[in-house]
């Protein structure tokens, strides 16, 4: 159990990076508290993977620190940091039994065997797997096998970090919701600091308790789930995160006065934008109601999903995504309001605050 | 996803290195003191003992590529070994399609049955073949050692093929049959692209037994269709060796190989686990 | 994965059932047929029943080579298979260096078995040859044609050298399958490079190991044209194994009787223990 420290991290894999783009992982700067829950959700090829090998030892960053609980163990091998990792196919060794398999990384440390009994016996019913101690882990499902390869992390009592690496790729769909609460709970009994890297949003967000958003080999925000998704930091965020995505359009900024196409909204305060910057409006679609008022909008096609209702439309020549109530009214000539605390304005994919 | 071996990984490579280094020249030496020998003359030969050719000479070869009777035996070999090649790929492809696809009478007694032709001794052979192939007047013929060699090639071919036909999933098969392809079609255009490693393979194997099979081959054979392994043995039994030639013959017979193998590197490490990994 | 029923399927096994029937079913009878019958010439023959089963049960010639055969067999399974291992194990995994260690390792399977008792005979021998020569020079007395125990090192050191690679191959391909996920997890907890290999490795190796198992023990029971050419059997009878014997007393002194007498027999033993260790061996596969 740890506080990580990632200080000024950065990885390039060619041998001289002189651009940004040279870099896999561009600087990344942050404190990740002891016993929390951490989700890295991006999209394939966005420095997530990187990053985590960065944490396990499997890469050296080509530039920055990496502390655990202050101390520096950059040039640490994986054993010497005494992380813990769950892989995205479950590795077993199938010729021991589930009893075996639990207690093979406290035997490698020469654990006395009664201790060794006790974690595994504590393990095996956190797991639910304690009927099937005595089986050879090669006739296991993916998941009790992938329940295993965690259960060798949560066994030590020294191990500062487990790390998940897309861990439930190959659960079977209807397993995974289980799988993902049972990983909550065990989280909150063990508390150890756990990291998560994954490109599924939900599993990110039902994980964690801080989503760490990457997207082109950085960091672009950290957040609590609610925070991602009312505060998005970068527009990427805003469209990774919430299905659908979040409506993003170039404005005009004058004071506070936002223009998109014709129309023109009071945005309440003075978002800065700097000379040359590209400003954008983001808004959600649930933060935008149909009705006879507003901007003029075209509806294209209207989805039915249940209790909420999908309207796919086109306002100020873009195409939007807008959510609505099952029973609401459409009107024949709809037009479309922005509700003021969904509204984020951004400057170059930046977010400006109302504080700024 | 690029996940690089850890560089943190302080493992030492030395003694790999030399365990290797060790191993690659118990291989080669054998081979290179038969190719010393061959550019050496006779004389250098018996008089002088020299790691290195004192005076380097392609005389031996010369002279076996020039005498009708030495090297008529490479063309001999080479022909019943591509013919036993061809034949045993043919044969075996269908029925290893049939064992890896369906169940049917007899099945695994019938597979099992292929095996143990593998297992059986080549000298328990040599009489019955020789009054077999006499009997039919296919004594002394290419024809006769193709199709003898069958008898350990296409057990083996099927048992290599039907390894890796099962890695292929018998959806395609019936996803080709709904595109309306008609067997042989589906067969020839999508099944064999598919496990042309898997075919690579069993041809390899195939040579790599009836390119080295000396004693079958010898029976079957007396001067016409005569392999070069069977006149090299003529030369060891003769009085006043002439080794240089020996060697020579012997350094030809390693050119096939050599090309083979040069083909299939790249499905070496692949190819050995017979799709059974 | 569930096969359909379908012995229309027959049809496609049928070629090979054929041509492979008829080279290995007539010649078969044909060895049958005299192994129970006696002869003058003239192709005249008489049933002798079981008479030449009794004779070579009885000969201690037989029992002689049958027992070099074993001896051999179990000689050359203690050094190939973990000799094999071991190499593949130390084989490296990326980089040029793989494709120069798989294609020098492949080559002595490639080359015709005359021609590795030639080579070994050109090596060995104390006037030509460079390792024969080494050792006399040495002042080691090692004469493979005249001493029983010299012709055993040259006929064990031929086939050690001539398929060790094959064993190796096998273990190595069964050895890159294996994911580095496996290696990492591995370092996590802590396992040692034995546990590793224990663990890890001879798992993933077992199917493959098998199989090598299987065709160095079948092909070395069925060893000729080597230690025909590098000893001639001998000196004596020291390196005589049953299917140089068995050429010897069919071809050499057309005794067709006990030649086919014995060929039975040879190939019942090679089948029986053929069966034996693939059974056992599967089955702890299962319970393990």
């Amino acid at each position: 159990m740890a506080r990580i420290n990632l200080d000024h991290i950065r990885h390039a894999y060619g041998i001289r990076p002189s651009a940004p783009h040279d870099y896999a992982l561009r600087e990344v700067h942050h404190e990740w508290a002891d016993g929390g829950a951490y989700a890295l959700l991006g999209p394939s090829g966005c420095g997530k993977t990187t990053l985590l090998n960065i944490i396990s030892g499997l890469v050296r960053p080509s530039e920055g620190h990496i502390l655990f609980d202050g101390k520096d163990v950059t040039h640490l091998s994986t054993e010497e940091r005494n992380i813990a990792q769950v892989f995205q196919f479950p590795v077993v060794y199938d010729t021991m039994t589930v009893y075996d398999n639990l207690a093979f990384p406290l035997r490698n440390r020469k654990v006395p065997e009664d201790l060794v009994a006790t974690r595994v016996k504590h393990i095996l019913e956190m797991l639910e797997l304690t009927d099937r101690a005595d089986k050879k882990a090669r006739g296991l499902t993916a998941d009790q096998k992938q329940k295993i390869s965690l259960g060798r992390g949560l066994v030590r009592s020294d191990v500062n970090a487990i790390l998940f690496d897309e861990p439930l790729t190959v659960i079977d769909p209807h397993l995974k919701w289980v799988l993902r609460s049972q990983l909550k709970q065990l989280h909150r009994q063990s508390n150890y600091t756990m990291v998560y890297v994954t490109h599924d949003q939900t599993e990110a967000l039902t994980f964690a308790d801080k989503v760490v958003v990457m997207y082109d080999g950085q960091i672009v925000q950290i957040g609590t789930p609610a925070e991602l998704f009312e505060k998005p930091k970068h527009t990427f965020v805003g469209y990774f995160i919430g299905s659908p995505g979040m409506n993003v359009f170039p404005v005009d900024v004058e004071g506070r006065k936002v223009r998109i196409g014709d129309a023109t909204l009071d945005v309440g305060f003075a978002p800065k934008i700097g000379a040359g910057q590209k400003a954008e409006l983001g808004i959600r679609p649930e933060f935008m109601d149909i009705g006879r008022k507003g901007m003029p909008l075209s509806i294209r096609k209207v989805e039915d999903i249940g209790r909420q209702k999908i309207v796919r439309a086109e306002l100020a020549g873009q195409a939007v995504s807008i959510v609505v109530k099952e029973g609401a009214d459409i009107p024949a000539d709809p037009h479309v309001t922005f509700r003021d605390e969904g509204i984020n304005i951004y400057a170059d994919s930046w977010r400006v605050g109302r504080e700024a | 996803m690029s996940t690089p071996l850890s560089p943190t990984k302080k493992e030492k490579r030395w003694p790999s290195l030399v365990v290797m280094t060790l191993y690659l020249l118990f291989m080669v030496i054998p081979i290179y003191w038969l190719i010393v020998l061959s550019i050496k003359d006779n004389t250098e030969i018996m008089n002088s003992f020299s790691v290195l050719p004192q005076e380097p000479t392609l005389k031996n070869y010369r002279y076996i590529l020039t005498d009708y009777s030495w090297y008529v035996g490479y063309i001999n070999s080479s022909i019943y070994v591509v013919l036993n090649m061809v034949i045993s790929l043919l044969l075996a492809l269908p029925a290893a399609y049939a064992f890896s696809r369906y169940r049917f009478l007899g099945d695994k007694h019938v597979f099992f049955w292929f095996l143990t032709n593998r297992m059986s001794p080549g000298a328990v052979y040599v009489l019955p073949f020789f009054q077999l192939y006499s009997a039919v007047g296919l004594f002394d013929t290419h024809w006769a050692v193709a199709f003898a060699h069958c008898l350990f090639n296409v057990p083996l071919a099927i048992w290599i093929l039907e390894g890796f036909m099962s890695g292929v999933p018998k959806e395609i098969d019936e996803t080709a049959y709904i595109d309306g392809y008609s067997f042989p079609r589906f067969f020839i255009t999508v099944f064999i692209p598919l496990i042309r490693s898997g075919i690579g393979v069993a041809a390899f194997f195939c040579f790599m037994f009836s390119w080295v099979e000396l004693l079958i081959a010898r029976t079957l054979t007396s001067t016409f269709a005569k392999p070069i392994a069977a006149a090299m043995t003529r030369t060891v039994s003769a009085t006043g060796m002439d080794w240089g030639a020996l060697a020579a013959a012997g350094a030809l017979t390693l050119i096939p190989g050599a090309v083979v193998i040069w083909f299939v590197r790249n499905h070496i490490a692949k190819g050995f686990a017979l799709g059974r990994v | 994965m569930g096969k359909t029923w379908n012995n229309k399927a027959w049809f496609m096994v049928l070629p090979a059932f054929i041509v492979v029937a008829l080279s290995a079913i007539i010649p078969m009878m044909t060895v049958v047929n005299y192994s129970v019958q006696d002869t003058f010439g003239n192709n005249e023959f008489f049933w002798a029943g079981t008479d030449w089963f009794k004779e070579v049960l009885a000969s201690e010639r037989f029992w002689g080579a049958l027992g070099r055969n074993f001896a051999f067999s179990v000689i050359i399974l203690l050094i190939e298979i973990p000799l094999g291992v071991f190499i593949a194990l130390n084989m490296p995994r990326k980089g040029w260096t793989v494709s120069l260690c798989l294609v020098v390792m492949a080559m002595p399977l490639l080359i015709p078995w005359n021609v590795v008792g030639t080579i070994f005979l050109l090596i060995l021998r104390t006037d030509i040859g460079l390792v024969g020569y080494a050792i006399d020079s040495l002042g080691i007395p090692f004469r493979y044609v005249g001493n029983p125990r010299d012709a055993w090192i040259t006929v064990v050191a031929m086939d050690v050298w001539h398929w060790t690679s094959l064993v190796a191959l096998l273990a190595y391909a069964g050895l890159v399958s294996i994911p580095d996920a496996y290696y990492q997890a591995a370092r996590i907890d802590g396992a040692s490079r034995f546990s590793v290999f224990r663990y890890i490795q001879l798992p993933k190796m077992k199917r493959v190991l098998l199989i090598a198992f299987l065709l160095r023990f079948m092909d070395s029971f069925m060893i000729y044209t080597e230690p025909f050419v590098a000893t001639g059997g001998g000196p004596g009878t020291s390196t005589t194994f049953l299917s140089v014997d068995l050429v010897k007393i069919a071809v050499g002194q057309f005794d067709l009787g006990p030649a086919a007498a014995m060929s039975i027999i040879y190939f019942l033993i090679i089948l029986l223990l053929s069966w034996i260790f693939y059974t056992v061996m599967t089955r702890n596969d299962e319970n393990a």
